[in-house]
């Protein structure tokens, strides 16, 4: 049966599962130990290779499976204890991992890769595991064409089949030989009986037959002893060639027929472009909107007396949540495929520095936005290789300190309310305030003389333009500071906050939001305008009292909430809103916690709770501080998202200049 | 058209010989590895098994062995998938009592003339 399938509609799949079979590949390699051959290890990664190789021959990468083949060499020499596992050796199988890697991203993107390396790599895997001749094996793509390439000449072949008696226990059948035989040319067949056994002897599961045949045509001996191939210690089998004859004549072509038939293919998971789920993402937000409006055109039409109605508004508003809670979920990734890129880099930035680390995860199912998951990635690299780089000892030193000769570095994920906790600990050197303080005094990025807390300090390790490395390594120095991953985690509508005890480690916090898409939010108004609050931030809401406040170095007002002075933003000030003129109604102050710190936002009246849909302004007009976007009300209006955290640091800023001005 | 159990743990294999042989007409149910295939051929009755060698929990040749000491599937076909240029997993294989088997890399057509073979 002759069927036409592309094979690059199954090109993705392979990507991913070879990616995927990289990542066992390295973390496993990671996971052997010089000296030892652990069999178990061993095996996965050889598996992976395996599987690579298997499926990159039959989608045609051809140079892939080569490339795998003399991976799975040298896996295999190890596994017999023919190669002693060492450090060198799993440093070259990690680059030949990265060689892979690399052919395949090209191969994906259709690009061309640097085969310099690879051949450099390959050669070295080829230099560990010679290939007695050939150095590949040969395609076998086009098997079934060149067995079937008849001989030029006419043959008669002469065969004797004679199964054993269990042939058909194996699942093969002399019916199916001997048609197969038939397609190759003229044929003749006799049965030899001479075995059958009596009746009443006689086993319907064995076979007693044999047959003696006589075939003519262009008919080369490959070709029979094929047809034979997977019988071949099953049988007695004789082949013998007649005569030869010059008349080369059509060979009868087998009965091809090519009738196509359309099944449906079943699909545990289908993919799907983001671009697809975030435009349903977005229908679903605009649903959620309509759905508020809806509410408010049935009170304000007087339709709330009907219970009926409301009934099926109800039941409305509780499908659409539903929708947009399963259609964000769709966008929701485990954590771990961010935490897999880690264990290599601490690998190789160990050994670069001759420290010896370890790394431990957990909370790995811990399920993030897939934006958020991609963004996090770099900043997450970037803070373990500081806990590696400034963070851990060298062997000797922390031997000195009466520290185990290894490090740890600890990354966890967690849920906590509305947010995605990471966590980075490592059991290191800690933060030095003293000197941080000092560089940060030195560098006026504080005033001197000013009274902070510890955390406060320890903080400032995120302030742009502060490295406390003396030395500057090649590591973490690359141009890339802390106060750059903190601008990523912000951008993101998280946080990062460091606790650090000298000595003893650090540990960085990272609060993300769950989604970037929908927000909780307070609705509440300043003068004429309704502003979005984010409700997950929001500790308490009071009552403004005027002699609570302390104002500070000209402008900076201070409101006692509890036992502290929180800085009071004003609203009506920064965005040059006409305040309300009234004086009868009070002021309401919303504080917030940002970290470990709180901020007050004074606001003229809160109105509600409403879970809005960001829109982006900087899509829509231009990115404006202060804010994170705008959303649509549901009387159709439009109101703004603060950017509680932008405006904090705004605000501190503007402080900072107060107090040291 | 036949039913047919597809064993292999590389989806992007699964996929393909699967697509293929539906393509072909035949009726076709998955299994990821042998512990799965075993479960399947439970309530299942199958006119062909093709099985990959190399896989996790159990392998290619374990399940071949397994399933030959089920009534139902004596004399059933199976065909191994199998990179191996070397004959020794071959012989494996048929040691544990397979067919015949199909060599990788392979393409759609010879999959299927293969299949024929054995139908």
């Amino acid at each position: 049966m002759e069927i036409d399938i592309n094979l690059s509609q199954f090109h993705d799949i392979f990507f991913e599962e070879s990616f995927e079979g990289i990542e066992i590949m390295e973390s496993q390699l990671l996971n052997l130990s010089p000296g030892t051959a652990d069999k178990e290890i061993i095996n996965t990664i050889f598996r992976a290779a395996h599987s690579i190789k298997g499926s990159a021959g039959t989608f045609g990468f051809s140079e892939i499976s080569d490339f795998t083949h003399k991976m799975e060499t040298v896996l295999d020499k190890m596994r017999n204890d023919v190669l002693e596992i060492n450090q060198q050796l799993i440093s070259l199988l990690l680059s030949a991992v990265d060689s892979l890697n690399n052919m395949l991203i090209s191969h994906r993107e259709a690009k061309p890769y640097d085969a310099t390396l690879i051949e450099n790599v390959s050669a070295q895997l080829e230099k560990l595991a010679p290939h007695p001749g050939a150095d590949t094996p040969p395609a076998k793509q086009e098997s079934s064409q060149d067995s079937k390439q008849a001989a030029t000449t006419e043959q008669r072949w002469r065969i004797g089949f004679f199964p054993y008696e269990k042939l058909f226990y194996s699942g093969n059948d002399p019916l199916r030989l001997i048609r197969e035989l038939q397609t190759l040319g003229e044929f003749a067949i006799k049965a030899e009986v001479d075995n059958l056994p009596d009746f009443d002897d006689l086993d319907v599961h064995n076979c007693y037959l044999g047959w003696r045949m006589q075939i003519q045509g262009q008919i080369t001996r490959e070709q029979i002893e094929e047809v034979f191939a997977w019988v071949e210690g099953d049988c007695k089998l004789e082949i013998t060639r007649e005569i030869e004859r010059r008349s080369p004549e059509d060979r009868r072509k087998s009965p091809g027929q090519s009738g196509r038939r359309k099944t449906d293919t079943e699909h545990r998971s289908i993919r799907v472009s983001t671009e697809k789920i975030d435009n349903l993402l977005n229908l679903v937000g605009e649903l959620v909107i309509t759905q508020s409006i809806l509410n408010r055109v049935c009170n304000d039409l007087g339709m709330d007396s009907s219970d009926k109605f409301l009934a099926c508004l109800e039941q409305l508003e509780r499908n659409t949540r539903e929708l947009q809670e399963q259609t964000m979920s769709i966008r929701m990734l485990p954590v771990d495929k961010t935490f897999q890129r880690i264990p290599r880099i601490v690998h190789d930035l160990s050994i670069a520095q001759g420290k010896q680390v370890n790394v431990e995860f957990s909370g790995e199912t811990t399920e993030l936005d897939k934006t958020v998951l991609e963004k996090i990635g770099d900043p997450l690299v970037h803070l373990v290789r500081n806990a590696l780089d400034h963070g851990i000892e060298t062997p000797d030193i922390r031997v000195s300190k009466g520290k185990p000769e290894q490090g740890t570095i600890k990354i966890n994920a967690s849920h906590e309310g509305g947010h995605v906790i990471l966590r980075i600990s490592d059991d290191g050197n800690g933060i030095n305030s003293d000197k941080l303080l000092a560089t940060a005094i030195e560098k006026s990025l504080v005033a001197e003389g000013v009274e902070l807390s510890e955390s406060q300090i320890q903080n400032m390790i995120f302030l742009p333009g502060l490295s406390t490395s003396n030395e500057v390594s090649d590591i973490s120095g690359r141009g890339v500071g802390m106060d750059v991953v903190k601008r990523n985690i912000s951008d993101l509508g998280g946080t990062v906050d460091v606790w650090s005890e000298q000595g003893v480690g650090s540990t960085f916090t990272i609060r993300l939001p769950l989604t970037l898409a929908i927000l909780d939010g307070q609705v509440v108004r300043v003068g004429r305008q309704i502003f979005i609050m984010p409700l997950h931030s929001i500790k308490e809401t009071l009552i403004f009292n005027q002699s609570d406040t302390n104002t500070v170095a000209a402008k900076v007002e201070l409101y006692k909430y509890r036992d502290e002075y929180v800085p009071l933003i004003r609203l009506t000030e920064l965005f040059n809103i006409e305040p309300e003129t009234s004086a009868d109604h009070p002021e309401l102050i919303v504080v917030f916690d940002i970290g470990d710190k709180h901020i007050g936002i004074v606001v003229d009246d809160v109105i509600g709770q409403q879970q809005v849909v960001i829109k982006s302004l900087e899509n829509n007009y231009k990115s404006v501080p202060g804010l994170t976007g705008a959303t649509v009300l549901g009387d159709g209006s439009v109101a703004l998202i603060l950017d509680v955290l932008g405006l904090a640091t705004q605000h501190k800023e503007t402080g900072n200049r107060a107090t040291t001005a | 058209m036949a039913q047919i159990l597809l064993v292999d743990d590389s989806i992007s294999m699964r996929e393909m010989v699967s697509f293929t042989l539906k393509e072909a007409g035949h009726d076709v149910i998955e299994a990821e590895d042998g512990i799965q295939a075993l479960d399947v051929v439970q309530n299942n009755a199958f006119n062909l098994v093709i099985t990959d060698v190399n896989m996790p929990n159990m392998d290619g040749i374990i399940l071949t062995s397994k399933l030959r000491q089920i009534d139902s599937f004596k004399f059933t076909p199976i065909l191994i998938l199998t990179t191996e240029t070397s004959d020794a997993r071959k012989q494996d294989g048929k040691a544990a009592g397979a067919t015949g088997w199909i060599e990788k890399p392979f393409d759609p057509d010879s999959l299927l003339s293969t299949v024929d073979r054995v139908l």
